[in-house]
Protein backbone atom coordinates (compact mmCIF):
# COMPACT_ATOMS: atom_id res chain seq x y z
CA UNK A 1 0.00 0.00 0.00
CA UNK A 2 1.37 3.38 -0.87
CA UNK A 3 0.40 6.25 1.35
CA UNK A 4 3.13 8.57 0.25
CA UNK A 5 1.94 12.11 0.77
CA UNK A 6 3.77 15.20 -0.19
CA UNK A 7 4.17 17.56 2.70
CA UNK A 8 2.65 21.00 2.29
CA UNK A 9 4.96 23.58 0.80
CA UNK A 10 7.08 25.31 3.41
CA UNK A 11 7.73 22.16 5.41
CA UNK A 12 11.34 21.05 5.43
CA UNK A 13 11.84 17.30 5.45
CA UNK A 14 13.96 16.06 8.35
CA UNK A 15 13.58 12.30 8.07
CA UNK A 16 12.63 10.64 4.86
CA UNK A 17 11.71 6.97 4.75
CA UNK A 18 11.99 5.18 1.39
CA UNK A 19 10.70 1.68 0.72
CA UNK A 20 11.47 0.52 4.23
CA UNK A 21 10.94 -3.15 4.95
CA UNK A 22 11.57 -4.63 8.36
CA UNK A 23 11.84 -8.23 9.49
CA UNK A 24 11.82 -9.97 12.85
CA UNK A 25 13.52 -13.15 11.71
CA UNK A 26 11.05 -14.43 9.10
CA UNK A 27 8.23 -12.10 10.12
CA UNK A 28 7.67 -9.19 7.78
CA UNK A 29 6.79 -6.41 10.24
CA UNK A 30 7.01 -3.27 8.11
CA UNK A 31 5.95 -3.35 4.49
CA UNK A 32 7.40 -0.83 2.06
CA UNK A 33 6.97 2.22 4.24
CA UNK A 34 7.32 5.59 2.51
CA UNK A 35 7.06 8.67 4.66
CA UNK A 36 8.46 12.15 5.13
CA UNK A 37 8.77 13.56 8.63
CA UNK A 38 8.83 17.37 8.71
CA UNK A 39 11.38 19.34 10.65
CA UNK A 40 10.40 20.98 13.95
CA UNK A 41 6.99 19.40 13.94
CA UNK A 42 5.42 16.66 16.01
CA UNK A 43 4.57 13.57 14.03
CA UNK A 44 2.43 10.98 15.77
CA UNK A 45 2.17 7.29 14.92
CA UNK A 46 -1.07 5.58 15.84
CA UNK A 47 -2.59 2.20 15.20
CA UNK A 48 -3.62 -0.96 17.02
CA UNK A 49 -1.07 -3.06 18.95
CA UNK A 50 1.30 -4.92 16.69
CA UNK A 51 0.80 -2.56 13.74
CA UNK A 52 4.52 -1.75 13.61
CA UNK A 53 4.53 1.82 14.89
CA UNK A 54 7.13 1.16 17.61
CA UNK A 55 9.11 -0.97 15.19
CA UNK A 56 9.20 1.92 12.74
CA UNK A 57 10.35 4.32 15.45
CA UNK A 58 13.13 1.93 16.46
CA UNK A 59 14.51 1.90 12.94
CA UNK A 60 15.09 5.67 13.09
CA UNK A 61 17.98 5.26 15.54
CA UNK A 62 18.91 1.71 14.51
CA UNK A 63 17.89 0.44 17.95
CA UNK A 64 16.88 -2.85 16.32
CA UNK A 65 20.56 -3.61 15.70
CA UNK A 66 20.89 -4.76 19.31
CA UNK A 67 18.99 -7.87 18.26
CA UNK A 68 20.73 -9.93 15.60
CA UNK A 69 17.54 -11.51 14.24
CA UNK A 70 16.05 -8.12 13.32
CA UNK A 71 16.88 -6.37 10.07
CA UNK A 72 15.77 -3.41 8.02
CA UNK A 73 15.94 -2.87 4.26
CA UNK A 74 15.43 0.38 2.44
CA UNK A 75 16.45 3.91 3.18
CA UNK A 76 15.97 6.33 6.03
CA UNK A 77 17.41 9.70 5.12
CA UNK A 78 18.35 12.12 7.86
CA UNK A 79 18.95 15.44 6.08
CA UNK A 80 19.56 13.42 2.95
CA UNK A 81 21.99 10.92 4.43
CA UNK A 82 20.94 7.28 4.66
CA UNK A 83 21.34 6.31 8.32
CA UNK A 84 20.82 2.64 7.56
CA UNK A 85 24.20 2.58 5.81
CA UNK A 86 26.32 0.09 7.70
CA UNK A 87 29.45 2.18 7.66
CA UNK A 88 27.83 5.07 9.52
CA UNK A 89 28.69 4.94 13.19
CA UNK A 90 25.56 4.17 15.14
CA UNK A 91 26.70 6.22 18.15
CA UNK A 92 26.86 9.36 16.04
CA UNK A 93 23.40 8.72 14.63
CA UNK A 94 22.03 8.23 18.14
CA UNK A 95 23.66 11.45 19.25
CA UNK A 96 21.56 13.21 16.61
CA UNK A 97 18.41 11.16 17.13
CA UNK A 98 17.49 10.74 20.79
CA UNK A 99 14.90 8.38 22.19
CA UNK A 100 12.65 8.19 25.24
CA UNK A 101 11.02 4.91 26.14
CA UNK A 102 7.70 3.70 27.47
CA UNK A 103 8.91 3.11 31.00
CA UNK A 104 11.13 5.67 32.69
CA UNK A 105 14.70 4.40 32.77
CA UNK A 106 16.79 6.51 35.15
CA UNK A 107 20.39 5.34 35.25
CA UNK A 108 21.73 4.08 38.60
CA UNK A 109 23.42 7.38 39.43
CA UNK A 110 22.59 10.86 40.67
CA UNK A 111 20.14 13.16 38.91
CA UNK A 112 23.06 15.34 37.83
CA UNK A 113 25.04 12.41 36.45
CA UNK A 114 21.98 11.07 34.66
CA UNK A 115 22.08 14.20 32.53
CA UNK A 116 25.86 14.56 32.38
CA UNK A 117 26.41 10.93 31.40
CA UNK A 118 25.29 11.38 27.81
CA UNK A 119 27.00 14.76 27.44
CA UNK A 120 30.33 13.29 28.55
CA UNK A 121 30.11 10.73 25.74
CA UNK A 122 30.57 13.40 23.10
CA UNK A 123 31.91 16.51 24.80
CA UNK A 124 34.57 17.37 27.36
CA UNK A 125 33.13 20.33 29.21
CA UNK A 126 34.62 22.24 32.11
CA UNK A 127 32.66 21.87 35.31
CA UNK A 128 30.91 25.23 35.03
CA UNK A 129 29.69 24.57 31.51
CA UNK A 130 28.54 21.10 32.47
CA UNK A 131 26.57 22.61 35.36
CA UNK A 132 24.99 25.04 32.91
CA UNK A 133 24.16 22.26 30.47
CA UNK A 134 22.53 20.15 33.17
CA UNK A 135 20.48 23.12 34.33
CA UNK A 136 19.53 23.99 30.77
CA UNK A 137 18.37 20.44 30.00
CA UNK A 138 16.41 20.13 33.23
CA UNK A 139 14.74 23.48 32.58
CA UNK A 140 13.87 22.42 29.03
CA UNK A 141 12.27 19.30 30.45
CA UNK A 142 10.36 21.38 33.04
CA UNK A 143 11.99 19.51 35.88
CA UNK A 144 14.54 22.02 37.19
CA UNK A 145 12.37 23.55 39.91
CA UNK A 146 11.52 20.16 41.34
CA UNK A 147 15.06 18.79 41.50
CA UNK A 148 17.42 21.78 41.72
CA UNK A 149 18.02 21.18 45.45
CA UNK A 150 18.68 17.47 45.14
CA UNK A 151 20.84 17.06 42.05
CA UNK A 152 23.13 14.75 43.99
CA UNK A 153 20.36 12.32 44.88
CA UNK A 154 19.61 9.14 43.01
CA UNK A 155 17.44 9.47 39.93
CA UNK A 156 15.39 6.45 40.93
CA UNK A 157 14.05 8.33 43.96
CA UNK A 158 11.90 10.55 41.73
CA UNK A 159 8.26 9.88 40.90
CA UNK A 160 7.39 8.14 37.65
CA UNK A 161 6.47 11.38 35.90
CA UNK A 162 9.61 13.11 37.14
CA UNK A 163 11.73 10.15 36.04
CA UNK A 164 10.24 10.36 32.56
CA UNK A 165 11.02 14.07 32.36
CA UNK A 166 14.52 13.25 33.59
CA UNK A 167 14.84 10.85 30.67
CA UNK A 168 13.65 13.56 28.29
CA UNK A 169 16.16 15.99 29.81
CA UNK A 170 18.88 13.37 29.40
CA UNK A 171 17.95 13.00 25.75
CA UNK A 172 17.88 16.75 25.16
CA UNK A 173 21.17 17.38 26.97
CA UNK A 174 23.26 15.93 24.17
CA UNK A 175 21.51 18.34 21.77
CA UNK A 176 19.97 15.95 19.27
CA UNK A 177 18.03 17.13 16.25
CA UNK A 178 15.30 14.53 16.43
CA UNK A 179 13.53 13.12 19.50
CA UNK A 180 11.79 9.76 19.28
CA UNK A 181 9.16 9.17 21.96
CA UNK A 182 7.92 5.59 22.26
CA UNK A 183 4.65 5.79 24.21
CA UNK A 184 6.25 8.11 26.73
CA UNK A 185 3.10 8.54 28.82
CA UNK A 186 1.66 5.05 28.94
CA UNK A 187 3.13 4.36 32.38
CA UNK A 188 2.17 7.76 33.81
CA UNK A 189 -0.79 9.26 35.64
CA UNK A 190 -2.94 11.95 33.94
CA UNK A 191 -1.20 14.90 35.62
CA UNK A 192 2.27 13.72 34.63
CA UNK A 193 0.92 12.96 31.17
CA UNK A 194 -0.36 16.52 30.90
CA UNK A 195 3.07 17.87 31.82
CA UNK A 196 4.81 15.70 29.25
CA UNK A 197 2.33 16.75 26.56
CA UNK A 198 2.94 20.42 27.33
CA UNK A 199 6.61 19.68 27.13
CA UNK A 200 6.28 18.03 23.72
CA UNK A 201 4.52 21.08 22.36
CA UNK A 202 7.33 23.20 23.77
CA UNK A 203 10.05 20.94 22.36
CA UNK A 204 8.95 21.17 18.75
CA UNK A 205 10.29 24.71 18.55
CA UNK A 206 13.78 23.23 18.60
CA UNK A 207 13.42 19.58 17.70
CA UNK A 208 11.76 17.28 15.27
CA UNK A 209 9.59 15.01 17.39
CA UNK A 210 8.21 11.60 16.45
CA UNK A 211 5.86 10.06 18.98
CA UNK A 212 4.24 6.64 19.12
CA UNK A 213 1.06 6.61 21.13
CA UNK A 214 -1.83 4.31 21.91
CA UNK A 215 -3.90 7.25 22.86
CA UNK A 216 -5.65 8.89 19.93
CA UNK A 217 -6.65 11.95 21.94
CA UNK A 218 -3.00 12.41 22.77
CA UNK A 219 -2.04 12.21 19.11
CA UNK A 220 -4.76 14.76 18.30
CA UNK A 221 -3.61 17.07 21.11
CA UNK A 222 0.12 17.14 20.55
CA UNK A 223 0.86 16.33 16.94
CA UNK A 224 0.96 18.31 13.72
CA UNK A 225 1.05 15.24 11.51
CA UNK A 226 -0.33 11.79 12.14
CA UNK A 227 0.40 8.45 10.55
CA UNK A 228 -2.06 5.61 10.91
CA UNK A 229 -0.54 2.16 10.62
CA UNK A 230 -2.08 -1.27 10.46
CA UNK A 231 -0.43 -4.69 10.22
CA UNK A 232 2.87 -3.27 9.03
CA UNK A 233 1.38 -0.97 6.43
CA UNK A 234 1.28 2.78 6.56
CA UNK A 235 -2.39 3.30 5.79
CA UNK A 236 -2.70 7.05 5.92
CA UNK A 237 -0.49 9.99 6.68
CA UNK A 238 -1.31 13.66 6.77
CA UNK A 239 -1.82 16.76 8.86
CA UNK A 240 -3.39 15.69 12.16
CA UNK A 241 -6.51 17.83 11.79
CA UNK A 242 -7.24 16.38 8.35
CA UNK A 243 -6.59 12.81 9.37
CA UNK A 244 -8.91 13.09 12.34
CA UNK A 245 -11.62 15.28 10.81
CA UNK A 246 -11.84 13.88 7.31
CA UNK A 247 -9.80 10.74 6.90
CA UNK A 248 -9.35 9.60 3.33
CA UNK A 249 -9.39 5.92 4.06
CA UNK A 250 -12.24 3.93 5.50
CA UNK A 251 -9.80 1.93 7.71
CA UNK A 252 -8.51 5.11 9.30
CA UNK A 253 -12.01 6.37 9.96
CA UNK A 254 -13.04 3.07 11.55
CA UNK A 255 -10.03 3.16 13.83
CA UNK A 256 -10.26 6.76 14.99
CA UNK A 257 -13.99 6.56 15.56
CA UNK A 258 -13.45 3.48 17.70
CA UNK A 259 -15.31 1.05 15.49
CA UNK A 260 -12.18 -0.97 15.25
CA UNK A 261 -8.97 -1.56 17.16
CA UNK B 1 -34.91 -20.57 44.28
CA UNK B 2 -33.87 -24.10 45.06
CA UNK B 3 -30.97 -23.84 42.61
CA UNK B 4 -29.73 -20.76 44.42
CA UNK B 5 -29.91 -22.62 47.72
CA UNK B 6 -27.96 -25.60 46.35
CA UNK B 7 -25.38 -23.24 44.86
CA UNK B 8 -25.00 -21.61 48.25
CA UNK B 9 -24.63 -24.97 49.96
CA UNK B 10 -22.07 -26.07 47.38
CA UNK B 11 -20.08 -22.88 47.84
CA UNK B 12 -20.08 -23.34 51.60
CA UNK B 13 -19.00 -26.96 51.32
CA UNK B 14 -16.17 -26.10 48.94
CA UNK B 15 -15.11 -23.26 51.19
CA UNK B 16 -14.93 -25.59 54.21
CA UNK B 17 -12.92 -28.09 52.22
CA UNK B 18 -10.46 -25.43 51.10
CA UNK B 19 -10.10 -24.27 54.69
CA UNK B 20 -9.35 -27.83 55.84
CA UNK B 21 -6.78 -28.39 53.11
CA UNK B 22 -5.24 -25.04 53.87
CA UNK B 23 -4.99 -25.93 57.56
CA UNK B 24 -3.29 -29.24 56.84
CA UNK B 25 -0.81 -27.68 54.38
CA UNK B 26 0.01 -24.88 56.79
CA UNK B 27 0.55 -27.34 59.65
CA UNK B 28 2.91 -29.45 57.50
CA UNK B 29 4.87 -26.40 56.42
CA UNK B 30 5.18 -25.16 59.98
CA UNK B 31 6.28 -28.59 61.20
CA UNK B 32 8.96 -28.76 58.50
CA UNK B 33 10.18 -25.31 59.43
CA UNK B 34 10.23 -26.15 63.14
CA UNK B 35 12.19 -29.33 62.42
CA UNK B 36 14.82 -27.44 60.44
CA UNK B 37 15.09 -24.55 62.84
CA UNK B 38 15.30 -26.90 65.83
CA UNK B 39 18.53 -28.52 64.64
CA UNK B 40 19.93 -25.24 63.46
CA UNK B 41 19.40 -23.59 66.82
CA UNK B 42 20.78 -26.63 68.60
CA UNK B 43 23.94 -26.42 66.48
CA UNK B 44 24.27 -22.74 67.28
CA UNK B 45 23.73 -23.27 71.01
CA UNK B 46 26.30 -26.05 71.12
CA UNK B 47 28.76 -23.95 69.14
CA UNK B 48 28.39 -21.05 71.52
CA UNK B 49 28.39 -23.23 74.66
CA UNK B 50 31.54 -25.11 73.75
CA UNK B 51 33.29 -22.40 71.78
CA UNK B 52 32.77 -19.32 73.89
CA UNK B 53 35.27 -20.60 76.46
CA UNK B 54 37.95 -20.41 73.80
CA UNK B 55 37.47 -16.70 73.27
CA UNK B 56 40.54 -15.72 75.26
CA UNK B 57 43.50 -13.70 74.13
CA UNK B 58 45.77 -16.75 73.87
CA UNK B 59 43.55 -18.20 71.10
CA UNK B 60 44.42 -15.26 68.91
CA UNK B 61 48.08 -14.85 69.86
CA UNK B 62 49.50 -18.37 70.31
CA UNK B 63 50.27 -21.10 67.81
CA UNK B 64 48.47 -24.42 67.58
CA UNK B 65 49.89 -26.48 70.47
CA UNK B 66 51.11 -30.04 70.66
CA UNK B 67 48.76 -32.52 72.31
CA UNK B 68 48.13 -32.06 76.03
CA UNK B 69 50.01 -28.79 76.23
CA UNK B 70 49.01 -26.24 78.83
CA UNK B 71 48.74 -23.27 76.48
CA UNK B 72 48.18 -22.70 72.79
CA UNK B 73 45.92 -20.91 70.40
CA UNK B 74 44.83 -20.73 66.79
CA UNK B 75 46.79 -17.68 65.63
CA UNK B 76 48.56 -19.46 62.75
CA UNK B 77 45.33 -21.12 61.62
CA UNK B 78 43.35 -17.88 61.77
CA UNK B 79 46.05 -16.06 59.82
CA UNK B 80 46.39 -18.88 57.28
CA UNK B 81 42.65 -19.00 56.71
CA UNK B 82 42.37 -15.24 56.34
CA UNK B 83 45.31 -15.11 53.93
CA UNK B 84 44.19 -18.00 51.75
CA UNK B 85 40.51 -17.04 51.73
CA UNK B 86 41.40 -13.43 51.01
CA UNK B 87 43.75 -14.29 48.14
CA UNK B 88 41.35 -16.85 46.69
CA UNK B 89 38.58 -14.24 46.68
CA UNK B 90 40.92 -11.66 45.17
CA UNK B 91 41.82 -14.07 42.36
CA UNK B 92 38.39 -15.57 41.85
CA UNK B 93 36.28 -12.41 41.95
CA UNK B 94 37.62 -10.58 38.86
CA UNK B 95 37.66 -13.79 36.82
CA UNK B 96 34.15 -14.64 37.94
CA UNK B 97 32.77 -11.17 37.28
CA UNK B 98 34.37 -10.94 33.84
CA UNK B 99 33.12 -14.38 32.85
CA UNK B 100 29.67 -13.49 34.22
CA UNK B 101 29.69 -10.34 32.09
CA UNK B 102 30.59 -12.39 29.04
CA UNK B 103 27.71 -14.81 29.67
CA UNK B 104 25.11 -12.12 30.34
CA UNK B 105 26.12 -9.44 27.85
CA UNK B 106 27.99 -11.08 25.00
CA UNK B 107 27.49 -14.82 24.90
CA UNK B 108 23.83 -15.06 25.75
CA UNK B 109 22.72 -17.00 22.72
CA UNK B 110 26.05 -18.21 21.42
CA UNK B 111 27.32 -21.75 21.38
CA UNK B 112 30.33 -20.76 23.49
CA UNK B 113 28.11 -19.06 26.05
CA UNK B 114 25.78 -22.03 26.40
CA UNK B 115 28.71 -24.41 26.80
CA UNK B 116 30.43 -22.20 29.35
CA UNK B 117 27.19 -21.89 31.31
CA UNK B 118 26.75 -25.66 31.31
CA UNK B 119 30.30 -26.33 32.47
CA UNK B 120 30.01 -23.64 35.09
CA UNK B 121 26.86 -25.25 36.46
CA UNK B 122 28.75 -28.53 36.79
CA UNK B 123 31.61 -26.77 38.57
CA UNK B 124 29.14 -25.03 40.82
CA UNK B 125 27.74 -28.29 42.09
CA UNK B 126 31.00 -30.25 42.02
CA UNK B 127 31.93 -31.61 45.44
CA UNK B 128 34.75 -29.49 46.84
CA UNK B 129 36.85 -32.59 47.50
CA UNK B 130 37.03 -33.09 43.74
CA UNK B 131 38.48 -29.62 43.38
CA UNK B 132 40.97 -30.41 46.15
CA UNK B 133 42.06 -33.61 44.45
CA UNK B 134 42.37 -31.86 41.12
CA UNK B 135 44.71 -29.25 42.58
CA UNK B 136 46.58 -32.01 44.34
CA UNK B 137 47.20 -33.77 41.06
CA UNK B 138 47.84 -30.62 39.04
CA UNK B 139 49.93 -28.60 41.51
CA UNK B 140 50.93 -30.45 44.65
CA UNK B 141 52.05 -33.66 42.94
CA UNK B 142 53.85 -31.75 40.22
CA UNK B 143 55.83 -29.48 42.54
CA UNK B 144 56.13 -32.20 45.13
CA UNK B 145 55.05 -29.98 47.99
CA UNK B 146 51.92 -28.97 49.82
CA UNK B 147 51.66 -25.20 49.77
CA UNK B 148 49.54 -22.21 50.62
CA UNK B 149 49.35 -21.37 46.92
CA UNK B 150 47.79 -24.74 46.17
CA UNK B 151 45.20 -24.00 48.86
CA UNK B 152 44.54 -20.57 47.40
CA UNK B 153 44.05 -22.06 43.91
CA UNK B 154 41.66 -24.72 45.18
CA UNK B 155 39.58 -22.13 47.03
CA UNK B 156 39.63 -19.77 44.04
CA UNK B 157 38.26 -22.59 41.88
CA UNK B 158 35.30 -22.76 44.24
CA UNK B 159 34.79 -19.00 44.24
CA UNK B 160 34.80 -18.60 40.45
CA UNK B 161 31.65 -20.54 39.53
CA UNK B 162 29.67 -18.95 42.37
CA UNK B 163 30.64 -15.45 41.27
CA UNK B 164 30.03 -16.26 37.59
CA UNK B 165 26.56 -17.50 38.40
CA UNK B 166 25.53 -14.57 40.58
CA UNK B 167 27.03 -11.99 38.24
CA UNK B 168 25.23 -13.45 35.26
CA UNK B 169 21.94 -13.73 37.15
CA UNK B 170 22.16 -10.21 38.51
CA UNK B 171 23.00 -8.73 35.12
CA UNK B 172 20.16 -10.65 33.50
CA UNK B 173 17.76 -9.14 36.01
CA UNK B 174 18.55 -5.63 34.77
CA UNK B 175 15.61 -4.63 32.57
CA UNK B 176 16.36 -4.48 28.89
CA UNK B 177 14.82 -1.02 28.73
CA UNK B 178 17.70 0.34 30.82
CA UNK B 179 20.27 -1.01 28.37
CA UNK B 180 18.31 0.34 25.41
CA UNK B 181 18.07 3.74 27.07
CA UNK B 182 21.84 3.83 27.44
CA UNK B 183 22.40 2.70 23.84
CA UNK B 184 19.87 5.31 22.68
CA UNK B 185 22.25 8.03 23.86
CA UNK B 186 24.99 6.60 21.66
CA UNK B 187 26.83 4.88 24.49
CA UNK B 188 29.36 2.25 23.39
CA UNK B 189 28.70 -1.27 24.62
CA UNK B 190 31.57 -1.52 27.09
CA UNK B 191 30.47 1.71 28.71
CA UNK B 192 26.87 0.53 28.95
CA UNK B 193 28.12 -2.55 30.79
CA UNK B 194 30.57 -0.82 33.13
CA UNK B 195 28.60 2.32 33.93
CA UNK B 196 25.00 1.21 33.64
CA UNK B 197 24.27 -2.50 33.94
CA UNK B 198 27.11 -3.53 36.23
CA UNK B 199 26.46 -0.48 38.36
CA UNK B 200 22.76 -1.28 38.59
CA UNK B 201 23.60 -4.86 39.55
CA UNK B 202 26.47 -4.12 41.92
CA UNK B 203 24.65 -4.89 45.18
CA UNK B 204 23.74 -8.32 43.85
CA UNK B 205 27.24 -8.98 42.53
CA UNK B 206 28.85 -7.96 45.83
CA UNK B 207 26.39 -10.19 47.64
CA UNK B 208 27.48 -13.08 45.44
CA UNK B 209 31.13 -12.44 46.25
CA UNK B 210 30.39 -12.28 49.99
CA UNK B 211 28.46 -15.55 49.86
CA UNK B 212 31.30 -17.19 47.97
CA UNK B 213 33.68 -15.88 50.62
CA UNK B 214 31.48 -17.30 53.35
CA UNK B 215 31.41 -20.62 51.59
CA UNK B 216 35.17 -21.05 51.22
CA UNK B 217 35.81 -19.83 54.76
CA UNK B 218 34.42 -23.13 55.99
CA UNK B 219 35.73 -25.46 53.27
CA UNK B 220 37.95 -28.25 54.57
CA UNK B 221 38.17 -30.74 51.75
CA UNK B 222 39.94 -28.54 49.19
CA UNK B 223 42.61 -27.60 51.74
CA UNK B 224 43.28 -31.10 53.07
CA UNK B 225 45.52 -32.16 50.21
CA UNK B 226 46.65 -28.75 49.07
CA UNK B 227 47.66 -26.42 51.89
CA UNK B 228 47.70 -29.30 54.34
CA UNK B 229 48.45 -27.71 57.71
CA UNK B 230 51.28 -26.24 59.67
CA UNK B 231 51.94 -26.18 63.36
CA UNK B 232 53.75 -22.88 63.10
CA UNK B 233 53.15 -19.39 61.88
CA UNK B 234 54.03 -18.88 58.27
CA UNK B 235 53.23 -16.23 55.73
CA UNK B 236 55.22 -18.04 53.05
CA UNK B 237 52.67 -19.35 50.61
CA UNK B 238 55.15 -21.87 49.21
CA UNK B 239 55.04 -23.80 52.48
CA UNK B 240 52.21 -25.83 53.91
CA UNK B 241 49.86 -23.49 55.72
CA UNK B 242 47.49 -23.91 58.64
CA UNK B 243 43.82 -23.04 58.27
CA UNK B 244 40.86 -23.05 60.62
CA UNK B 245 38.82 -25.79 58.94
CA UNK B 246 41.71 -28.23 58.64
CA UNK B 247 42.81 -27.50 62.18
CA UNK B 248 39.28 -28.12 63.41
CA UNK B 249 39.18 -31.35 61.46
CA UNK B 250 42.47 -32.50 62.98
CA UNK B 251 41.79 -31.31 66.53
CA UNK B 252 38.18 -32.36 66.82
CA UNK B 253 38.99 -35.97 65.86
CA UNK B 254 41.76 -36.18 68.45
CA UNK B 255 41.45 -37.64 71.94
CA UNK B 256 43.24 -34.65 73.53
CA UNK B 257 41.11 -32.29 75.53
CA UNK B 258 43.08 -29.13 74.78
CA UNK B 259 42.82 -29.83 71.04
CA UNK B 260 39.09 -30.45 71.27
CA UNK B 261 38.61 -27.16 73.10
CA UNK B 262 40.51 -25.27 70.42
CA UNK B 263 38.50 -27.05 67.72
CA UNK B 264 35.33 -25.68 69.28
CA UNK B 265 36.84 -22.23 69.49
CA UNK B 266 37.64 -22.49 65.76
CA UNK B 267 34.10 -23.63 64.98
CA UNK B 268 32.76 -20.68 66.93
CA UNK B 269 35.01 -18.26 65.05
CA UNK B 270 34.06 -19.61 61.62
CA UNK B 271 30.37 -19.58 62.46
CA UNK B 272 30.64 -16.02 63.67
CA UNK B 273 32.52 -14.98 60.53
CA UNK B 274 30.08 -16.67 58.16
CA UNK B 275 27.16 -15.18 60.08
CA UNK B 276 28.68 -11.71 59.81
CA UNK B 277 29.25 -12.13 56.06
CA UNK B 278 25.70 -13.32 55.52
CA UNK B 279 24.28 -10.42 57.48
CA UNK B 280 26.45 -8.00 55.50
CA UNK B 281 25.28 -9.58 52.24
CA UNK B 282 21.64 -9.25 53.29
CA UNK B 283 22.03 -5.65 54.36
CA UNK B 284 23.69 -4.79 51.05
CA UNK B 285 21.02 -6.56 49.06
CA UNK B 286 18.21 -4.90 51.00
CA UNK B 287 19.68 -1.46 50.45
CA UNK B 288 19.34 -2.05 46.74
CA UNK B 289 15.58 -2.48 46.95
Amino acid sequence: MDAKVNLPAGEKIKLSVHDLNFYYGGFHALKRINLDIPERKVTAFIGPSGCGKSTLLRTFNRMFELYPEQRAEGQILLDGENILERHLDVSLIRAKIGMVFQKPTPFPMSIYDNIAFGVRLFETLPRVEMDERVEWALKKAALWNEVKDKLGQSGSGLSGGQQQRLCIARGIAIKPEVLLLDEPCSALDPISTGKIEELITELKHDYTVAIVTHNMQQAARVSDYTAYMYLGDLIEFGPTSELFMKPKKKDTEDYITGRFG
Amino acid sequence: MSTLATLDASRLAMHRKRKRVNGVALALALAAMAFGVFWLIWILIETVRLGIGGMVLATFTEMTPPPQAETGGLANAIFGSALMVGLATAIGTPIGILAGIYLAEYGQKTWLGATTRFINDILLSAPSIVVGLFIYAAVVARFKSFSGWAGVLALALIVIPVVIRTTENMLSLIPHALREAAYALGTPKWKVIVMITLKAARAGVVTGVLLALARIAGETAPLLFTALSNQFWTSNLSEPMASLPVTIFKFAMSPYENWQKLAWAGVFLITLGVLALNILARVLFRNRQ
